[in-house]
């Protein structure tokens, strides 16, 4: 007779069809084109990337758009040391948030071409652009220091 | 900017869980292994199946000495018929889900029924469990159940 059971496998699976909507379907459409752009909102003048269509805070459509730099300030970055189902790249790894020049709101992306270690807040990184490019912001493939000098904390202090 | 210029894209999530059993879930789900069905007996005298932990009147633990086999073949209680069956479902054809009392259970377990169309379901009709070939101690050990013959 065979041991019994102990432990049951309970996978689950979700499957959605997501859309973006019309701001980030552009948005998507000019990272194709190895673009960023964002939209600036007519009350408060911020500049959102990616583009929602409205701003959240004053409520009103953010018809405008603004184009992005490529190359950015880490404000915030978390160092990923631990291993999880489906996970594409090597451990330790850097996940930032990236104060994009010209915007008033972080993305989210990998900050590699630097030793984990040495990532810091203020940090200056550009984007590292895949030559095949899609409508994902995966076609950026990471950020990597651009080699200048920190930026000092009172310019991103507001998006901490 | 037309409408089909708005991007639509597959977003799939999936979670590897995986649970431990405890002694009473896990001998129902050796008994499958087995290709026996294990249910529990509760204070009143009724047989529950799957077995439960708890006795549902009383509150107290239900133990090792309680669990009573049960047949392989049963009556349909409640039932509501699936027309398009999704990816993870036990049958990739039209079937019933079902509530099924077991020969000698007072509860209904949830299972599907290949009845192969809704007119051939009804509340009352037997049906026979249908064993998966290769079993591993899981509720899909039972790949489904179907209608007894006559």
């Amino acid at each position: 007779m065979a041991e019994p059971v102990t432990r049951i496998s309970t996978p689950m699976r979700l499957e959605y069809r997501f859309t973006p909507g019309r701001a980030a379907s552009r948005f998507l459409r000019h990272v194709e084109q190895g673009e960023l752009l964002g939209q600036r909102c007519p009350n408060c003048r911020k500049v959102y990337i990616p583009p929602r269509g409205a701003c959240a805070a004053c409520g009103v459509p953010t018809d405008e758009e603004v184009r992005v730099a490529d190359k950015g300030t880490v404000t915030t970055f978390c160092v990923v040391n631990v291993p999880f189902y489906g996970q594409k790249i090597e451990i330790p790894y850097v996940s930032a948030t990236i104060l994009l020049d010209g915007a008033d709101i972080g993305i989210f992306h990998l900050v590699q071409e630097v030793p984990a270690e040495d990532v810091h807040m203020g940090m200056r990184v550009e984007a590292v652009w895949h030559d095949e490019r899609r409508p994902t912001l995966e076609s950026i493939s990471h950020f990597k220091p651009t080699g200048e000098p920190d930026a000092p904390f009172e310019s991103y202090k507001d998006y901490v | 900017m037309p409408a089909d210029d708005v991007l639509v894209a597959p977003n799939i999530l999936e979670y590897p869980y995986a649970r431990s059993v405890g002694p009473v879930i896990g001998r129902f789900m050796t008994g499958l292994r087995d290709g026996r069905i294990f249910g529990i007996r509760a204070s009143d005298g009724r047989v529950i199946v799957p077995p439960t932990e708890y006795d549902p009147v009383t509150s107290e633990t239900l133990g090792e000495d309680r669990f009573v086999e049960v047949g392989q073949a049963g009556v349909v209680t409640t039932w509501a018929w699936v027309h398009q069956p999704r990816e993870r479902h036990p049958l990739q054809r039209p079937f019933g889900w079902a509530l099924v009392r077991l020969d000698g259970a007072d509860t209904g377990l949830l299972h599907a029924v290949d009845a192969g169309d809704e007119s051939r379901m009804a509340t009352g009709m037997r049906v026979r469990v249908r064993w998966r070939d290769e079993r591993v101690g899981e509720i899909q050990d039972i790949a489904c159940f179907a209608p007894e013959a006559g």
